[in-house]
């Protein structure tokens, strides 16, 4: 049975669709993440989920339960990390757990030892006794984090966890939750970055205009969407767009932006090549793999991150 | 001590969701409050500390100085010194502004600064749940200095101890009254304005200085009692000087001044619970 259960999924404000008939279902212990820009509809989506937002139309089931009906059932079982960190900055790091464990029911003996392990966890020990305020981005995210588990849900909500991190500190926060899927908590990501989506997602939809516009694995949505290699060429600004029909023989998709064109292609470095010999000298010339930036740009004509 | 991640998610030690579920659809509301009271530990010396040192003030400020004066040419007011007079009326109205203090940019920075309240949305609790504990929170706090407010009165030699420890719970309630319905509003804020500037100009400082707090309401010309009636201060005061001094008062006035605060505080209550609700549901 799956986890959660999302059928004609709708949320409007007044005239916006901001989630437009959606259907998913996740599976237990899956990690499935939802890809799209800023307004697509993910952080909405979210929210639902958890019942914090009602919805407009469609049936959710979380767990087998709808939120709307069994808010405090369904929030008992779900760990959520909202977007923006909303910690209580007055407080010290492990009184944030334990008061956030409090209003789960759960008692000061069970809550005291929780906090000092998931202190641990989260690679915060030495900052128990910081006030949030001292602490850096990273921390207070590992934090959120930590905070979200305190009262052991099998699933944890992830909206936009690495948003405005540094790389170190990303990398470190996946370390984390790989570890947490490893021990088959059942991961919702949001994000607008591939790479997060290509690192943590076993599963994703990508969402545009609060619609899904494709769904499946990572490597799945790269090759149905995506030729294996992609060459990005620059020749100027001005010069980019003037070379579209040129270039357009040397690959089997072309994608001109702004800054540079995109040729995809199954060979890049054979391309890129051929491209030479017909007497084009780029300024700059990258050949890498397809990735899921690549696959949003092909379903949307628009880049992910603006 | 090196932590065995693998039974990080799971420790089985925590109650499982149905019965955490449970509990907080029974105590979810004390939850809430719990935390606030914990979050006002962070200045917990200054609400007592000005507890004390306010009527402290106040009662050599009006009941020494003002006091002097008015008992000397008038004789008191209404057969008790001035002192006597004036201790519940700046007991009830400093706790009415103690709760507008915390029922305003607190509760307007719980959505929009902080966001602790989405926080605890997300929690096994209800947005009603939420607001309830948020005024539970401040009841409490309000009670707490109210007391510590009254002792000081007691022994400054202001107010007789007796059954004038009803003025405690009077002011508790009259602070709701204001404050209710003012968490109700701030909690529709969506940007800080001038809103809360004004409401201290215009709303509190005249109920401060025209509900009859330093001077009998009736001592005002008619067209100007209605700033005292259908102000939560006075019917607040009113009745403090009825437990505090004996002051003579109908049973009818008891009841009609009662039931105005809880009639607004209630009225209060139920629109911070409907705006809670909108807001994080959202």
């Amino acid at each position: 049975m799956p986890v959660i259960e999302a059928s004609q999924l709708t949320k409007t404000y007044g005239e916006l669709r901001a989630v437009d008939e959606i259907s998913f279902a996740v599976s237990p212990g899956e990690s499935f993440g939802l890809l799209g820009p800023n307004g697509a509809g993910k952080s909405t989506t979210m929210r639902m989920i958890g019942g914090t937002t009602l919805r407009t139309s469609g049936t959710l089931r979380v767990n087998g339960l709808d939120p709307e009906v069994h808010g405090p059932e369904v929030r008992a079982s779900l760990g959520v990390v909202p977007q923006q960190d909303n910690l209580d900055t007055e407080l010290r790091a492990r009184d944030n757990l334990i008061m956030y464990g409090r209003y789960f029911g759960l008692p000061y003996s069970y809550l005291r030892p929780r906090a000092d392990e998931l202190l641990e966890f989260a690679q915060l020990t030495e900052k128990a006794d910081e006030k949030v305020d001292n602490l850096s981005g990273g921390m207070k995210r590992r934090l959120t984090i930590a905070r979200a588990l305190v009262n052991e849900p099998r699933i944890l909500l992830l909206d936009e966890p690495t948003t405005g991190l540094d790389p170190q500190a990303r990398h470190i926060l996946w370390d984390r939750l790989f570890r947490l899927k490893e021990q088959g908590v059942t991961l919702i990501v949001t994000t607008h970055f591939m790479d997060e989506a290509e690192q943590l997602c076993d599963r994703l939809i990508v969402m545009d205009n609060g619609r899904i516009v494709a769904e499946g694995s990572p490597a799945d949505l790269i090759r149905q969407y995506s030729t294996r290699e992609v060459l990005e060429v620059r020749f100027g600004s001005d010069r980019n767009v003037a070379l579209v029909e040129r270039l357009r023989g040397f690959a089997d998709r072309i994608e001109p932006l702004p800054d540079r064109v995109l040729l995809y292609t199954e060979d890049g470095e054979g391309a890129l090549e051929a491209v030479r010999r017909d007497g084009l000298e780029p300024v700059t010339s990258l050949v890498r793999r397809s990735s899921l930036e690549d696959v949003f740009l092909r379903l949307t004509g628009r880049s992910l991150v603006d | 001590m090196a932590l065995d991640t693998n039974a990080l998610a799971y420790s089985g030690r925590a109650l499982d969701a149905a019965q955490q579920a449970e509990t907080v659809r029974r105590w979810g509301w004390w939850f809430q409050a719990e935390w606030r009271l914990r979050s006002m530990k962070a200045y917990w010396t200054s609400v007592v500390g000005s507890a004390l040192l306010t009527p402290l003030l106040y009662v050599v400020a009006m009941g020494i100085g003002l006091g002097s004066l008015v008992d000397a040419n008038a004789g008191g007011i209404g057969g008790v010194t001035y002192l006597t007079f004036v201790a519940p009326g700046l007991l009830v109205s400093t706790v009415v502004m103690s709760g507008t203090n915390e029922l305003s940019y607190p509760v307007m920075g719980g959505f929009k600064w902080q966001r602790l309240y989405y926080a605890r949305a997300t929690t096994a609790a209800s947005p009603q749940q939420v607001a309830l504990g948020e005024l539970l929170a401040v009841f409490i706090r309000l009670l707490a200095e109210a007391l510590v407010f009254y002792v000081v009165l007691v022994v400054m030699g202001a107010v007789r101890p007796g059954w004038s420890l009803l003025m405690v719970p009077v002011a508790g309630l009259a602070g709701m009254a204001f404050g209710a319905p003012l968490g109700a509003y701030a909690a529709t804020i969506e940007n800080e304005g001038p809103e809360f500037a004004l409401i201290q100009r215009f709303v509190v400082m005249p109920m401060f200085l025209f509900a009859g707090t330093f001077f009998p309401l009736a001592s005002m010309p008619v067209y100007l009692q209605w700033l005292g009636w259908i102000s939560p201060m006075w019917h607040g005061t009113q009745l403090a000087r009825a437990v505090g001094f004996g002051m003579p008062l109908t049973g009818a006035e008891v009841l009609g001044h009662l039931a105005f605060l809880v009639v607004l505080t209630t009225v209060g209550v139920w629109l911070a619970m409907r705006t809670f609700v909108k807001r994080l549901g959202r």
